[in-house]
């Protein structure tokens, strides 16, 4: 498959590892990963923070990157980014856009997936041939699980990884309380929703705390590594793209 | 009634508003004194708060979840539920209109409440009328959200709370703070203090076994029940095909109330009609699940008109508007009034659960009250109304789409909110920073370019390779996390690079030689083959 790799805007700057480790893993899988470089930013943040005409320029810049006929599939290592596309850029077409944006928005959408999604659903593999000999504990991140659905289809891919040792999260469903700008609007509850949130990270004795979207990862990971508590945060992709012969290039490079 | 997308101002005909008004700035109890996340920061430092909330709110969501899960149908019964609400409000004049009818031809008296002034008016009115100064009160939200007991006690008559936790709340001169559980910040230690504070003639070796505190409320209120003549009540359902009004609760003392007095006025919100008697079947099943966890609620009355010799012979119902019409004009936003306060949206809302309900300034907190309360009663944001603040007292979870009986779409009304405030808010600080950003990364070159300026974060950065605090409006983010300092390299630049495309090239090598080797373990796509 020729498959359109979406960095998304934080993942692109502030954790390429995580998406290093979506395209490796990709090749590695036989699929052809191409990069639009035109590509930047899906407009969530404005939008969850209330401004749908400004993401316009952002909505139509998505869609007419990855618009391509050449690509089977678009994918993100980002659950709240694949909603974005798929729910807000319709709304935000739908209002402010011409006949044009909202066609190609609901034609770029139908062929957006989150990372886990693509693999179980579209590529219809579970075992992704990696290897991993830590303790691990999944957090399901909001969007994944309730904006699309993803249910257990990450837990499925990391039980196929070799050498793992995956321990449940007690009050996984949970929200970690990021939010995007409610962590800085309402920075109070947020901080109490982390506290325990981390509380029940820390109570698996997990070395690695993961999930689909390096957003609440940097919120869990910020969290942690204030109160040192030496429990490390790795986007899902690392780990599934760690396999014996590279154990730890994904996670040391470009640091 | 005008409808969304009708042009503001222009269209008005006969002197009507083209929109149709909300609740007045200032009435009853739909707004609070401080914005949100100020209000939220007083009730965060109380750590017996927290803790109550946690037990209680974590011991329904059990609950809940289990008696619902044993319904093979609940699914449907929920796009019922939603589709029933939905065709109702669709319908709504012509609904009331019939339930007006109904009313009346058994022998009730119905008045038409444009907004809570009007509302406390007629009821004062009526009480006035019986010669009675005190009520009898079955736990009601719209009687709470137009200030009817402060209202009443300004005109001399005193209304007694019979619900056994909205007495708890009233005795304490306190405020509700959940929609079914109104004392549910309160533990039993404190509501033994309350209750030896202030009823009257209560054994002072009260001890804070609930058996023993429920007798002591028991015996007072029975006193009341013999006594009092006029009983005010909300209602959970007003059926149009037979004028019939429903409560449901779970300790008796609301059918106490309904059926022991000579004078009953039911105060309700039009957006509490059902078309049909049938459309109970639905709602008895949906809201005792999804409030209190419970297969049945313990009593559900219904009364129709007057009954000749039986109950009440003297039956007010007051319609009560209040900010719903204007609700109902937008088109995104009227869903919230398909809610039937059942409270499953508060009981899994993770800022609910951490702040309790006063912080959010209403009659109805949580989730489906940062959605409602703005809607009944305006946003303001130009004058730093703390119900502009509502709509973000959220993270966009989800949680309460997915409790939700009727299947409201809370996080997507949420941002809709978000949206019209910012729109009536027009120019602002964030508005412009929104816009900056939305230009930079408009254009992958711009883009490209601030990614590098990104990049000098790591001057600032720790040996550790994190940065610690930020400067204002990031520092409330940075009090408690660290930030990781931009990677010398992006993505888009390894991808770019000679290195990159070798590793990319040495990946699927590596794919290519073990898919030769055949896999080491099971893979879904092999073993199909
Ligand atoms: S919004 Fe839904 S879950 Fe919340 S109180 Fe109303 S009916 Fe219940």
């Amino acid at each position: 498959m020729r498959i359109g790799l979406f960095a998304t805007c934080l993942g692109d700057t502030l954790f390429p590892d995580a998406v290093r480790a979506t395209a490796l893993l990709l090749a590695r899988l036989g699929h052809e990963v191409v990069f639009p470089p035109e590509q930047t930013c899906c407009g969530q943040m404005h939008v969850n923070t209330g401004y749908q005409r400004e993401p316009v320029p952002l909505v139509r810049n998505f869609a007419e990157t990855f618009r391509d006929a050449s690509l089977d599939a678009v994918v993100m290592p980002s659950g709240s980014c694949a909603g974005s596309v798929r729910h807000q850029h319709g709304i935000v077409a739908e209002r402010y856009g011409d006949a044009a944006l909202r066609s190609a928005v609901a034609e770029v959408g139908a062929k957006t997936y989150e990372l886990s999604e693509l693999l179980v659903d579209v590529l219809g593999v579970t075992d992704v041939g990696a290897y991993f000999p830590h303790r691990v504990t999944y957090h399901p991140t909001c969007h994944s699980l309730r904006m699309l659905r993803v249910g257990d289809k990450p837990l499925r891919l990391l039980r196929a990884v070799e050498g793992i040792d995956l321990v449940e999260l007690e009050q996984a469903d949970s929200c970690c309380g990021f939010g995007g700008t409610f962590a800085l609007k309402n920075a109070g509850t947020s901080a109490a929703m982390l506290e325990d949130k981390m509380r029940h990270v820390r109570a698996t004795g997990a070395d690695v705390c993961t999930a689909g979207d390096s957003s609440c990862l940097m919120h869990i990971g910020g969290g942690l590594s204030r109160i040192k508590a030496g429990t490390r945060t790795l986007h899902l992709a690392q780990i599934l793209a760690a396999t014996r012969t590279a154990p730890h290039a994904l996670t040391e490079a470009a640091r | 009634m005008s409808r969304a997308g009708t042009p503001q101002s222009t269209n008005t005909f006969l002197g009507m508003p083209a929109r149709p008004p909300r609740v007045p700035y200032g009435e009853g109890n739909l707004r609070g004194e401080q914005a949100f996340p100020r209000a939220a920061a007083g009730e965060l430092r109380n750590e017996q708060l927290r803790r109550n909330l946690g037990r209680a709110t974590g011991t329904i969501r059990g609950k809940r979840i289990a008696v619902t899960a044993e319904l093979p149908d609940w699914e449907e019964l929920r796009d019922a539920g939603a589709a029933i609400k939905t065709d109702a409000l669709a319908r709504l004049p012509e609904l009331l209109e019939e339930l007006e009818r109904r009313v009346t031809e058994r022998g009730g008296t119905v008045h038409w409440a444009r907004d809570g002034a009007e509302a406390n008016e007629i009821v004062t009115r009526l009480v006035r009328a019986t010669g009675s100064d005190e009520v009898i009160k079955v736990k009601s939200m719209a009687t709470q959200e137009i200030g009817l007991n402060e209202h009443l006690e300004q005109a001399g008559i005193t209304p007694w709370e019979t619900d056994l936790a909205e007495l708890i709340v009233q005795l304490g001169h306190d405020r509700p703070s959940h929609i079914l559980v109104p004392a549910i910040h309160r533990n039993r230690d404190e509501i033994r203090e309350i209750f030896l504070r202030e009823i009257p003639g209560v054994d002072p070796g009260l001890d804070a076994v609930p058996e023993h505190l429920a007798a002591a409320a028991r015996a007072y209120l029975r006193e009341k029940f013999m006594t009092t003549r006029v009983a005010v009540s909300g209602a959970n359902f007003g059926i149009a095909e037979t004028g019939t009004l429903g409560v449901v609760e779970s300790e008796g003392n609301g059918r106490m109330c309904l059926t022991l007095p000579e004078t009953l006025i039911t105060v309700m919100g039009i957006e509490k009609v059902l078309p049909r008697h049938q459309d109970l079947e639905v709602f008895l099943q949906l809201l005792p699940r999804s409030s209190t966890g419970e297969r049945m609620n313990p009593y559900t009355s219904l009364w129709t008109g007057v009954t000749e010799g039986d109950g009440p012979q003297d039956f007010h119902l007051v319609l009560l508007d209040n900010g719903r019409t204007a609700a109902l004009a937008d088109s995104v936003g009227r869903q919230a009034l398909n809610c039937i306060r059942c409270s499953a949206c508060l009981n899994v809302c993770p800022v609910y659960e951490r702040v309790g309900g006063h912080a959010y300034g209403s009659t109805y907190p949580g989730p489906i009250g940062a959605v409602l309360t703005p809607q009944l009663a305006g946003m303001h944001a130009a004058a730093d109304d703390p119900n502009s603040s509502l709509p973000y007292a959220s993270t966009l979870c989800g949680a309460c789409y997915d409790a939700c009986p009727v299947k409201i779409d809370i996080p997507s009304l949420l941002v809709e909110l978000r949206h019209q405030k910012t729109e009536e808010t027009g120019r602002s600080a964030e508005r412009l920073a929104m816009r900056a950003a939305a230009a930079v990364m408009g254009r992958p070159r711009l883009w490209t370019a601030a990614q590098r300026t990104a990049r000098l974060g790591r001057a600032v950065a720790g040996r550790d390779g994190t940065i610690g605090r930020l400067p204002r409006p990031l520092s409330g983010w940075s009090d408690t996390r660290d930030t990781p300092a931009p990677p010398a390299q992006t993505f888009r630049d390894w991808f770019a690079s000679a290195e990159g495309a070798a590793a990319l090239r040495e990946a699927a090598r590596e794919g290519e030689r073990r898919s030769a080797d055949g896999p080491a373990h099971g893979d879904d796509q092999q073993e199909d083959q």
